[in-house]
């Protein structure tokens, strides 16, 4: 064979792994029943393929081929394991007589994954991690430097939750029916961590950082593919708002810029058009909850062709609904920024300067930049100061902390 | 595969429940055990007497020494256990959820380590 053949075969085999290769895992996975041995066949797949594909030309379905050829290597590995351990020509034999074969269950295959990756009985960390790893491919090396944790960390939390899987036998499965809001639930909130480490990062170059929203809204395309759910339509939708406003949203520098300065125009159209749509659909749906409703907020926002043209009644009333549906402190804050909005600032500061006499987000650096803003915008510049002090003590964000103390030097004495 | 549901629950409030409330706390128990024999999940279970009537035992250097009260001291306290039988984690949770000690107090719900015979 010529070099230049070998290259093709080589290219293809590339392609197919790029496309195909999370989808022939998760059908590994439920064939062999162990995350490890999956892995380790995935890739002996993948190496057969190169020779074979050379020699035989490339199958008519290679996901079929690797998933087929994966599961004999598993066999033939087992074989040779077996002479260490009994109980292992037993599971082999199994394996063999699976009368499952290689089902065209493959969309279930991917959403098992998914969903066995950010089974509640993990901790999130390791949802997180396990998700990066499996279902989106990113290696440890690239998850650890996306989150700032050593390597070693993130292997360590992988190689726990696989061994809580195997141990307390977390199925492979699609919840039941019944189970289901609870745990997608979960794989959104995972999925949604994913994207907030990548867009509200602190440190670390922005383009790493920038590849985890995008992993994030990649996740949340498949997901919706295999789970046509409002709720994952408000996720993707949010998602794809907020990744609106990246290139308007800081300096070349890097420094912060709040959204009623942002320059409109540097809005991604596309991704705008895209996340309406899909708030629409989700709330036409009637089973709409709170990723709809704060996507639907964010959708407000990206339409208003200035900050001053912005809907604040409507802003407002969809608080007043996601309030309803999801209840916290955070949502109360954020609704009191939009009464500021709507009756000025006085009316927003009585409800934060009420949450913050119950005791809550007295930690929360937002709250007091935002009763700091207020007072600045009523001209009660000593309680602005003293707020701005607060928020700056309690940020961890480089750009935040330094957006603060421009705040403070501009407030007149 | 076997699970071990531990049953913790906050003794004083137990204590403190109206003489009512707290036999049909323990009805719920009794059907609730009930039912779980007819599902096959059931295999053992026991409710534990009060923790004051702990003792914890420790042998060092050879010498054993013995204490007044539970292992640690918590707000909620091991108060029984079911051994079941699931076909999996996700089986295992569907019935500790239903232990009415789940909605006031709370389950921890363990693998049974099974050791392979010689």
């Amino acid at each position: 064979m010529s070099e230049n053949a070998a290259d093709q075969v080589r290219e293809t085999v590339d392609a197919v792994y790029r496309a195909e290769s999370r989808r022939v895992l998760a059908t590994l996975i439920r064939l062999l029943g162990d995350f490890d041995q999956a892995e380790e066949a995935l890739h002996d797949a993948f190496t057969a393929a190169l020779e074979h594909w050379a020699e035989d030309g490339v199958p008519a379905n290679p996901r079929a081929w690797l998933v087929s050829t994966g599961r004999f290597k598993a066999i033939d590995a087992l074989r040779r394991r077996a002479r260490f351990d009994a109980s292992l020509p037993e599971i082999a034999r199994r394996l063999e007589t699976d009368p499952e074969e290689v089902s065209d269950d493959v969309q279930d295959d991917r959403l098992r994954l998914i969903f066995t990756c950010c089974h509640p009985a993990l901790k999130p960390d390791a949802q997180v991690a396990l998700t990066l790893r499996e279902v989106c491919d990113l290696t440890t090396e690239e998850i650890a430097h996306a989150f700032l944790t050593a390597p070693s960390t993130v292997a360590q939390r992988i190689v726990r939750a696989k061994g809580k899987i195997r141990d307390a036998r977390i199925p492979y499965q699609v919840p039941s029916v019944a189970d289901l809001p609870e745990r997608i639930d979960t794989v959104l909130h995972v999925i949604y961590l994913v994207f907030n480490e990548g867009y509200f990062a602190s440190a670390g170059t922005a383009l790493v950082r920038h590849d985890l929203s995008g992993e994030a809204i990649r996740l949340g395309r498949l997901l919706l593919e295999l789970l046509p759910d409002p709720e994952v339509m408000g996720l993707l939708a949010l998602m794809l708002l907020h990744e609106s406003r990246r290139p308007a949203r800081t300096t070349p520098a890097g420094e912060l810029i709040l959204l009623d300065d942002q320059d409109r125009t540097l809005w991604n159209r596309e991704q705008i058009a895209e996340g309406c749509s899909l708030v629409e659909r989700a709330l036409s749906s009637r089973r709409f909850g709170p990723y709809a409703l704060q996507a639907a907020i964010a959708a407000v926002h990206a339409e208003a062709a200035t900050a001053a043209g912005t809907d604040w009644i409507q802003i407002v009333g969809l608080y007043d609904v996601l309030l309803r549906a999801d209840s916290s402190p955070v949502v109360e804050l954020n609704r009191a920024a939009a009464v500021a909005m709507r009756d000025g600032p006085q009316a927003g500061l009585a409800l934060i300067d009420a949450i913050l006499d119950r005791g809550d987000l007295t930690d929360y650096h937002l709250a007091h930049s935002a009763r700091a803003d207020l007072c600045r915008r009523l001209g009660r510049f000593a309680e602005a100061r003293a707020s701005y002090d607060r928020a700056r003590m309690l940020s961890r964000q480089e750009p935040e902390r330094r957006f603060i103390e421009r705040r403070l030097r501009e407030l007149p004495d | 595969m076997r699970y071990l549901c531990l049953i913790y629950d906050d003794e004083k409030k137990l204590g403190s429940m109206p003489k009512g409330e707290s036999d049909a706390f323990m009805g719920e128990y009794f059907s609730f055990t009930e039912g779980i024999k007819k599902t096959g999940h059931y295999i053992g279970g026991e409710a534990l007497q009060p923790v004051q009537s702990a003792t914890t035992v420790r042998v060092r250097g050879g010498k054993v020494s013995t204490t007044d009260g539970p292992f640690a001291e918590t707000k909620e306290q091991l108060g029984g256990y079911y051994l079941i039988n699931a076909k999996d984690l996700n089986d295992a949770i569907q019935v500790a959820s239903k232990i009415p000690s789940a909605r006031l107090g709370t389950v921890e719900v363990r693998p049974i380590q099974e050791f392979n015979q010689p």
